[in-house]
């Protein structure tokens, strides 16, 4: 078990040193800082020598290091605009963005399963062609326009949600603010929720669904059958188990993918959550907050993915966690 | 009274523009205690036929008509509960591969426990008591422990012996082995069939054994079916079938076991190929593979009837016979 985690440690390791290089690559291609810092009425003298100052005209392996020994230190730069840490910034945002995300996931998991395992075992049925046709809309949609239709159904038309914002947001654990504490926080978080869901639940209803549909071809599915087993405990026990294997594995990479999507989600509900101040620092060049983005994101992408392969290799009892890497 | 008895038994597939008969009219009997086997080339149909007996084809399959008395009741007109009843608990299965019979999520012990509490009202600890007591008769070395273990921890032949090991949980009064040992190795092979043979014998168990080894179905079995192209094409006694075969198909199969050719030479083959279902042959379906067919063997199916200790569906068999005679009394 120890082994593994370390090798899982490392890899990790590995991903984010990439992201990182990638991230400081953008950095320094990414418009001039100086004129970002100081605007245009500076002579070229000063610029130069405020250049050797702030090291930009050292090498990119020696920026780099320096760079990378801050980001490790959890200094990732100053953000122009706010003029703070740019991590500060973000995690001052980022409850928002992961609170949406987790919100969309309950949808997701909530839906997902019964739904799959709904349509696998009666494929023919009138309703499961109705949940097919839909998930292909579904999918076929992008986000920002279901987001924009459904503002206009259900904020403009029917008024039952509110179209932006968290509304009342109470604070826990210090800092956090969450959504999941008041009435008003909830009507605030479901509009989002469903949009930022739009694009994942029928991904992943078809994935169960087919999955499903394969493993009940299995012949384990057939013994259990000839052992007079019940179909319930077939399809909810030996089947979906199996179903949910692969699926795990998938869920955690689009999780990750989901705090890339709230960006969109985000800027249509004008949801104060990392994703839209990351627009707004696009808009505003303001290098060192995107480069923080991109680091932190990734970072949040590479630690659901090692928790997901730990997670997988708990449930498949094929994959031997304890004498894996040793 | 018969223990199985399954009369003109037919089975179809509905594909997308035609139905096929993959089982046609199959009628035979299976005393209490009684082992048969079945045997055939691929896709004559064995397997159809087991898990007909099961009531247990998977789409697009299903059972057009006939009757399979099972215990005095007729399982094709089962509702689905009374088909769970019957499953596992008065009729079992051992399937082909061992490999993917049981569920790799599941351990050896929820697989086994499961199976007892879905027949009879059991405790988790009563149920498994009586799954190591089995597992012990398949001897499996240190049942306690293998019942925590998970299938892929262990080899295919220990887990045909488990799979056997289910079939027996409830004490069975048949048990259907749809070729048990062709996913094995060959030394594991005799191994099974000598442990499923000795479990049959002494637990008054009927079996029914399908393959297409007719060495193992000599050893297994008292009596045989022989089938080509969803037929009964020749039953019997085993013994009078492999050391008498009147159908020129049974001739066939047997001259091509490797003991009958003398080392060094090119073993015996039965010329062609067993006719898709899509595509089978008017008039006697082995016809076109056969060297004694005649104008009515290429017009009319031959019904099957008695000749001597067998029944053999064959218009020729009386004429072969003779020739047989006529051969020996030359020699």
């Amino acid at each position: 078990m120890f082994a593994y985690l370390v090798k899982r440690v490392f890899q990790a390791i590995a991903v984010m040193f990439v992201i990182s290089v990638i991230g400081f690559a953008i950095q320094g291609n990414l418009g001039d800082p100086l004129r970002e810092l100081v605007g245009q009425s500076v002579s070229e003298e000063t610029r130069q020598q405020l250049r050797d100052e702030l090291g930009l005209n050292d090498s990119f392996m020696t920026q780099y290091l320096r760079f990378a020994g801050n980001a490790l230190q959890g200094d990732l730069g100053t953000s122009y605009f706010f003029k703070e840490p740019a991590l500060d910034v973000i995690l001052k945002k980022l409850p928002a963005t992961l609170e949406l995300v987790m919100g969309a996931t309950i949808i997701i998991i909530g839906l997902s399963v019964p739904l799959g395992v709904y349509t696998a075992i009666k494929p023919d049925s009138i309703l499961s062609r109705i949940i097919m046709g839909l998930s292909i809309i579904g999918i076929s949609i992008p986000v920002f326009l279901t987001a924009i239709m459904m503002i206009y159904v259900f904020s403009v038309e029917y008024g039952w949600f509110p179209s932006y914002g968290r509304g009342d947001t109470v604070p826990v654990f210090g800092y956090w603010e969450t959504n999941f504490a008041t009435a008003d926080g909830w009507m605030h978080i479901i509009l989002p929720s469903f949009a930022l869901a739009s694009i994942m639940l029928p991904l992943f209803i078809r994935l169960i669904r087919s999955e499903m549909m394969e493993v009940l071809q299995s012949e384990y599915v057939k013994f259990a059958k000839a052992k007079g087993i019940n179909p319930r405990r077939i399809y909810f026990l030996h089947a979906l188990k199996n179903t949910l294997l692969p699926v795990i594995t998938v869920g955690g990479v689009q999780i990750g993918t989901m705090v890339a999507y709230t960006i969109l989600t985000e800027t249509v509900f004008q949801w104060p959550g990392m994703g839209f101040m990351f627009l707004e620092a696009v808009n505003r060049v303001d290098t060192p907050l995107i480069v923080a983005y991109l680091i932190v994101v990734g970072f949040i992408f590479v630690v659901t993915n090692t928790i997901v392969d730990l997670i997988y290799g708990l449930v498949n009892p094929t994959v031997n966690i304890a004498r894996m890497g040793a | 009274m018969s223990l199985l008895s399954v009369r003109d038994l037919t089975v179809k597939f509905a594909m997308r523009e035609n139905t096929v008969t993959a089982l046609n009219g199959i009628s035979f009997d299976l005393a209490k205690g009684e082992r048969l086997g079945i045997v055939g080339e691929s896709g004559a149909g064995k397997s159809i036929t087991g898990f007909a007996l099961m009531n247990l084809l998977s789409r697009p399959g299903y059972i057009d008509h006939g009757e399979i008395m099972f215990e005095g009741e007729d399982v094709v007109s089962m509702n689905d509960k009374q088909l769970r009843n019957m499953r596992g608990n008065r009729m079992a299965m051992i399937f082909q591969d061992p490999m993917v019979t049981l569920n790799p999520v599941l351990t050896i012990g929820q697989q086994m426990i499961e199976t007892l509490m879905a027949h009879r009202k059991l405790s988790r600890e009563e149920a498994r008591k009586i799954a190591i007591v089995k597992l012990r008769e398949v001897y499996i070395p240190s049942p306690e422990e293998r019942l925590d273990q998970y299938p892929h921890e262990l080899s295919g032949g220990m887990r045909q012996r488990i799979i056997i090991a289910i079939a027996l949980l409830l004490d069975p009064q048949l048990i259907i082995a749809d070729e048990p040992t062709t996913a094995l190795d060959v030394t594991i092979q005799a191994d099974i069939m000598e442990l499923l043979l000795e479990l049959c014998q002494s637990n008054q168990v009927g079996l029914i054994l399908i393959t297409h080894d007719l060495g193992v179905v000599s050893q297994m079995t008292e009596r045989t079916l022989v089938m080509y192209a969803g037929r009964i094409i020749e039953a019997g006694r085993t013994r009078e079938i492999i050391n008498d075969p009147q159908h020129p198909y049974t001739q066939g199969l047997i001259n091509a076991l490797p003991q009958q050719t003398l080392p060094g030479h090119r073993l015996k083959q039965i010329p062609g190929n067993m006719p898709s279902l899509t595509n089978i042959p008017q008039g006697c379906p082995f016809n076109p593979r056969c060297e004694y067919a005649t104008d009515l063997c290429r017009t009319r199916i031959p019904e099957i009837s008695h000749f001597g200790e067998v029944e053999v569906a064959c218009h020729e068999v009386q004429r072969l016979q003779s020739n047989d005679a006529r051969r020996e009394a030359k020699a």
